[in-house]
């Protein structure tokens, strides 16, 4: 009796301790990066960083603002086109498709597109965009993202939708509500907080994308305001400016690498909040 | 007392299976009909032919009338959101829409075309005291409905059915997900709706049945095997399987 006692009790320590450990493991080299990216990255934040364009090769000093805005925007029209037709596509699977034929079909889709290489994304989108129309464009970057956000905003809209439990739809329908008011009102309520994280998820994942921009946004040493243009990202930049020979190249690589952790990190933040809000 | 619903030879098949066979009853206005019966008997089955709720799933058929008012509501190009206007129904879990106690009660007002919010804000308020759960929401309405304990969601949703003023509200075993305080409020509740709406209830405890209802129906195997005024039901049952359910002896 006593001893499978003490058997069982140091299983336990044994479990305990070894997913313990595992958790460490994961963390420490979490807390590793931020710490390298914070400790190399702050000294190249400073008012130039963000305000001027970049140096000529091999001078100091300039900045990378073309290229912050370059993301900011890239980003942000990726979101516009990828989280819309997401979410609509998630609300067809969960709402309306549910067991039919096409929905099967565009569930088994999105699952091949989310382990699709983002750079084979971006070839695809430079044949589709870049190509025909005669070079580079922040807009061709643009889609490369979207396409990669997709199928990870229309699997969470999906899951998310269908965790609203069926007799609230029923419950709703059953006061003479017709279909398309329950999804709206009530069944994207019930889900907005689940859907609105998976967007974050997707969003600060496209953010850091470089490969598919490669192909796409390509880069530009000047201000472009311009869709239609090759524009400056940080990815791009950081890759870019990692491998080059200059020294102050790497402290800006750095420097837009802290700068893409904390533009993440406040997506992040601002988004929890903002649902957290709502739901009170 | 007036007669508001009545069943002829109803049959209701999921896909190809027959789950309620040859089903005739007859519901009267301003009283409580409860329907009784083992589990798996049909008796959610018919109360959800009612407002026809089976018509969300695809392969669902029924045969026979369902007549309220003089009108055959399985007729085919029915209005089902009319019908289901009429016809409010309350579920055997509570059914909290994730919005506001305010606008769970609005989102029926608001779909009947109520939109002044004076006139909203009263017929909310009206709606919870007929429910009896205004004195606990009245400092609260703007608070997540998904905060009230189980017994008030459960009012609640009563009190969302009553607001648009059907004229019968279906009751699927209301109470079995509640303690017995919160049971005993619904039961008071119901005899308090009777005197405006027609109520049939599912339940699966008999003496609930015997407290609240003026007629009982009871189901086995997707049959009505004796319906009659509660009463006689549980008293001098014609039939012997009734007999057997209503003292135990199964299910």
């Amino acid at each position: 009796m006593s001893l499978h006692y003490t058997r069982r009790k140091a299983a336990n320590l044994i479990a305990q301790g070894a997913s313990v450990a595992s958790a460490l493991f994961g963390i420490i080299f979490l807390f590793w990066i931020l710490k390298d990216v914070l400790t190399l990255g702050l000294p190249a934040v400073n008012a130039s960083f963000f305000m001027e364009l970049p140096a000529p090769a091999g001078v100091d000093g300039g900045g990378l603002a073309n290229a912050i805005l370059g993301t900011l925007m890239i980003t942000v029209i990726a979101t516009v086109i990828g989280v819309p037709s997401g979410i609509l596509a998630g609300t067809y699977l969960s709402e309306y498709g549910r067991k039919s034929r096409v929905a099967d079909v565009v569930r088994f889709l999105s699952d091949i597109l989310v382990s699709a290489p983002s750079i084979v994304i971006g070839v695809f989108v430079y044949a589709l965009m870049v190509k025909p129309f005669g070079g580079f464009s922040a807009i061709a970057g643009s889609v490369a993202l979207a396409i990669i956000m997709l199928p990870v905003v229309i699997r969470t809209a999906e899951e998310m939708l269908k965790l609203v439990p069926d007799a609230t739809r029923e419950a709703a329908l059953a006061l003479g509500a017709p279909h398309w008011k329950v999804t709206v009102q009530v069944v994207y309520r019930g889900a907005i907080r689940g859907i609105t994280t998976g967007v974050m998820l997707a969003v600060a994942r496209v953010s850091g994308e470089t490969a598919p921009l490669l192909f796409t946004s390509f880069n530009n040493s000047f201000w472009n305001f311009n869709l239609t243009e090759p524009t400056s990202t940080l990815t791009v930049t950081i890759f870019n400016y990692a491998m080059g020979p200059y020294e102050d190249w790497h402290t800006k690589a750095w420097g837009a690498a802290l700068l893409i952790t904390a533009m993440v990190l406040v997506v992040t933040i601002s988004a929890r909040f903002f649902v957290r809000g709502k739901a009170n | 007392m007036a007669e508001k619903i009545n069943i002829r030879d109803l049959n209701f098949y999921y896909g190809t299976k027959l789950a309620l066979n040859g089903i005739n009853l007859s519901v009267n206005e301003n009283e409580v009909t409860a329907l009784i019966g083992p589990s798996g008997c049909g008796k959610t089955t018919f109360l959800r032919c009612l407002n026809r709720m089976h018509d969300l799933y695809p392969g669902n058929r029924y045969e026979g009338e369902i007549v309220m008012d003089g009108m055959n509501i399985l007729e085919k190009g029915l209005d089902l959101i009319k019908l289901r206007s009429r016809v409010g129904m309350v579920f055997q879990k509570p059914t909290p829409f994730p919005m506001s106690i305010f606008d769970n009660i609005a989102f029926g007002l608001k779909l009947m075309g109520i939109k002044k919010r004076s006139v909203l804000a009263e017929r909310v308020e009206k709606a919870l005291l007929d429910s009896a759960i205004w004195e606990e929401t009245k400092d609260r309405l703007n608070e997540s409905a998904l905060s009230l304990s189980g017994g008030q969601q459960q009012r609640l949703c009563i009190a969302r059915a009553v607001a648009v003023e059907p004229e019968v509200i279906l009751m699927d075993e209301p109470c079995s997900a509640l303690d017995p305080v919160a049971t005993a409020k619904i039961e008071d509740l119901m005899t308090d709706l009777k005197k405006r709406y027609t109520v049939v209830i599912v339940t699966h405890n008999m003496q609930q049945a015997a407290r609240v209802s003026e007629k009982t129906g009871f189901f086995m195997m997707g049959e009505v095997v004796e319906f009659d005024q509660t009463q006689k039901i549980f008293t001098a049952p014609a039939n012997k399987l009734t007999e057997d359910y209503i003292t135990g002896r199964f299910g």
